[in-house]
């Protein structure tokens, strides 16, 4: 039989408050349960006191939702939702330094740049810098394409993912910081907390 | 009203119906110490003698009364003494709140004096814990951490306040609007198809039962069970902490599940084709190899913490809510139903269980636990508030003391917390002071907090101590016995003269060594308001059965030996 691979990994995305330690705390919960984490992202979102997550995980569709319900269960986490269940837009980015030092080289990025969603962003004497933005699947295509010319550096943010269409994350909370702010701007009028 | 931090946590404290906090001084909680002297009245503070027992005392409070205890202590060492306190909670749903000083915040982070990360400590067992830095967040914070700790599956909440914030001052007023977590948010009510699907498969099942839990009590949902039982003719199987969730004379109730449950439970959780799990959470030690557990039975399961449905049994119908809310959508719904046939085999397991029972054994010279417990039970009238600690005690505690009433056997079910007895029977004591409270403990466990005996002297608490002295580590001796040929590694045990001991606290004290001694040592203890100590001297290789190896199935128990074929 072929060796098939089976994709396994599911991507939940989750709101959280902007607050000291909430990373800490899904970390842990990971490590606690043995969950293992491929890549996590946090970002700030359009509203100050909520972050935003998109979690990559090794596992199958019914350790996603133990996933979720643990997530869910943590005060910080405002909302969790499995996003491999609705169409979404996925990204990942990876800056990829590569040798440069020859005519050969440098053709062979260039050529190989343009079939995919990437740009040299930096060209050095001996190296240079190589941005691709796509899906998890296309990034691992384009760097399987160039690891013979020869990669020197990488990183990647990891994947950030959105549900498509009107079904939204809802990011309109209030919490007890935009409550304490609130009441505070209404005390002495400068919005400090005192 | 300008206060300072360490007012307004006592401000709070009161807010939120506290009386009674257990707890233990130091450098950075000491302006909150200094604060209380202006409450004392109000707010009474037990000063125990290890901060472990304050956190063990703040939650056999809460479990005695539902409420939430309180707990107290300074930063670093006076903190990490309450780790094993807060893990307790935490595995029992035990309500807490722990208020710890922490260094000035100019000095987090630095390795100050006694400073530990308590929130990074605390943070798998707790929760959820808070760093307060800004004394304008403290009372908030404190009414968030109530609210967490009560609400929903009830847990411990760690507020740490650093001593500058317990010194500074701001205008204090009280947060009267409901708390705002946008995170946290129990589920409540069933929807109306869970109901239908769980209402379809009660009546199709032919051979149903209860596995009735802690969950139960915690949601008062006594009487809504009970009338399901009743109602529908469902056997109710009780976890250790689900005892007294029914009344355990009442003739549907047929034991505890689980590694030392009785044979007729385990058998009908084998045989069954509907459990219907009851704020519970199939803990290991209730269901043995998962592989063979109840292989025929479909599984409707209610819990209020959703991430324990499907997490180690799956559920046909699985409904994440408050058991009392669920049951009562449920219940007007519900078709009378009777199982004869069911409760005729259950019933024949039963017999054959009580053929087996130890107490019909003639055990001349030699004092066996079972009897002490079960005569204990006798001379309370069944109606005590027991508190056991862990191990072969706690288990023949379970068998041979039958509760009547919800909330009146604490143990540490899920940590399995040595330790936990004693302290958490003084919480219980200031929590129900009407009560007769009983610690039965082991000679290993209670070695570990016989500390808060000077805490029960000085608070003169009417706690009865019944130490149950194998000079063995009974349940480690046990499976040694049985998996490790014997070699008793390290668990014989060279004990203090525990009268002797209790003399030196002046605590009224009895040894006992044979069975007729036991009433007039109980009535003795009954008699007197304040600490007592019985020290109960019972055979030494006393083995506690039925019993289900670790990870083996359910229905292969060890079963009791019949009388004869001892």
């Amino acid at each position: 039989m072929a060796d098939v691979k089976i994709d396994t990994k599911v991507t939940v995305v989750a709101l959280v408050e902007n607050e000291p330690g909430v990373l800490n705390r899904i970390a842990s919960l990971f490590r606690r349960r043995a969950f293992n984490i491929d890549s996590l992202t946090v970002g700030r979102t359009h509203k100050p006191h909520i972050s935003r997550m998109t979690i990559r995980v090794d596992a199958g569709p019914e350790y996603a939702r133990k996933i979720a319900t643990n997530l869910q269960k943590l005060v910080n986490v405002i909302d969790v939702r499995i996003i491999d269940d609705e169409p979404h837009i996925e990204r990942d980015l990876a800056l990829i330094k590569v040798r440069n030092d020859d005519a050969d080289s440098r053709n062979t990025i260039t050529e190989i740049c343009d079939r995919y969603p990437a740009r040299i962003v930096d060209v050095g004497p001996k190296v240079a810098i190589i941005e691709i933005v796509g899906t998890e699947t296309i990034i691992e295509e384009f760097i399987e394409q160039v690891q013979p010319t020869g990669i020197v550096e990488m990183i990647r943010t990891g994947v950030v993912s959105m549900g498509r269409g009107t079904r939204i994350h809802d990011t309109n909370f209030i919490n007890r910081r935009t409550l304490l702010e609130a009441a505070a701007k209404a005390r002495n009028g400068n919005g400090r907390i005192v | 009203m300008k206060l300072k931090g360490s007012e307004i946590i006592m401000e709070s404290l009161l807010r939120e119906g506290v009386d009674v906090m257990f707890g233990y001084p130091g450098g950075a909680i000491l302006p909150t110490y200094d604060a209380m002297s202006q409450y004392e009245d109000r707010l009474h503070h037990v000063l125990v003698r290890h901060e472990q027992g304050a956190s063990h005392m703040a939650d056999g409070y809460s479990r005695a009364t539902g409420k939430v205890g309180v707990c107290i202590a300074t930063s670093g060492p006076g903190a990490t003494n309450l780790v094993t306190g807060l893990a307790t909670a935490m595995m029992d749903s035990s309500a807490i709140v722990a208020i710890t000083g922490q260094v000035p915040i100019p000095a987090i982070g630095s390795d100050a004096f006694q400073e530990t990360d308590v929130t990074g400590v605390t943070l798998p067992i707790t929760k959820h814990n808070y760093l307060v830095t800004d004394v304008g967040e403290l009372a908030y914070t404190i009414k968030e951490a109530f609210h967490i700790a009560r609400t929903g599956r009830p847990g411990p909440v760690l507020v740490d306040v650093p001593k500058d914030v317990q010194i500074a001052e701001t205008e204090f007023t009280w947060p009267e609007d409901d708390v705002v977590l946008p995170g946290y948010d129990p589920p409540w009510a069933a929807k109306d198809d869970e109901i239908n699907a769980a209402l379809r498969l009660i009546a199709e099942a032919e051979r149903p039962i209860i596995l009735a839990g802690h969950g139960i009590m915690m949601s008062g949902a006594m009487n809504e069970v009970r009338e399901l039982a009743e109602r529908a003719q469902i056997p109710v199987s009780l976890t250790l902490l689900g005892k007294g969730a029914m009344p355990e004379d009442h003739p549907l109730v047929i034991g505890m599940m689980g590694m030392h449950g009785e044979a007729s439970s385990n058998l009908a959780i084998q045989e069954a084709d509907l459990l219907i799990a009851l704020g519970m959470r199939f803990d290991d030690r209730v269901t043995g190899n998962l592989k063979t557990y109840a292989q025929n039975a479909k599984k409707i399961h209610i819990d209020i913490d959703r991430s324990e449905i499907n997490k180690n049994v799956k559920a046909d119908v699985g409904i994440a809510g408050d058991l009392k809310t669920v049951l009562t959508q449920l219940l007007p719904r519900l078709e009378g139903k009777s199982h004869p046939k069911w409760i005729g085999l259950i019933r024949d397991w039963l017999e054959d269980s009580s053929e087996r029972d130890i107490l019909n054994y003639e055990t001349p010279g030699i004092l066996l636990t079972a009897q002490v417990v079960n005569d204990i039970w006798k001379l309370t009238g069944g109606d005590a508030i027991t508190v056991t600690d862990v191990g072969q005690h706690q288990m023949l505690e379970a068998q041979y003391y039958p509760h009547q009433r919800p909330s009146t056997l604490l143990t540490s079910g899920g940590l399995g917390t040595m330790g936990f007895g004693f302290p958490a029977a003084i919480g219980a004591k200031f929590g129900a002071p009407d009560e007769e409270i009983w610690a039965i403990v082991g000679d290993g466990g209670f070695q570990m907090t016989l500390c808060e005996m000077a805490t029960a002297v000085q608070e003169n608490v009417n706690v009865n101590i019944a130490i149950i002295n194998n000079n063995f580590l009974g349940m480690v001796r046990q499976w040694q016995e049985l998996f490790f040929e014997k070699r008793y590694q390290a668990t014989p045990m060279v004990n203090p003269d525990f009268c002797k001991l209790a003399d030196a606290y002046g605590i009224p004290n009895r040894c006992v060594t044979k069975r007729d001694e036991i009433e007039e040592a109980v009535r003795f203890a009954q008699s007197i308001d304040g600490p007592t100590l019985i020290e109960f001297v019972v055979e030494k290789e006393e083995m506690v059965y039925p019993m289900v190896p670790a990870g083996a199935d359910l229905h292969d128990m060890k079963r009791r030996p019949k009388p004869g074929e001892v």
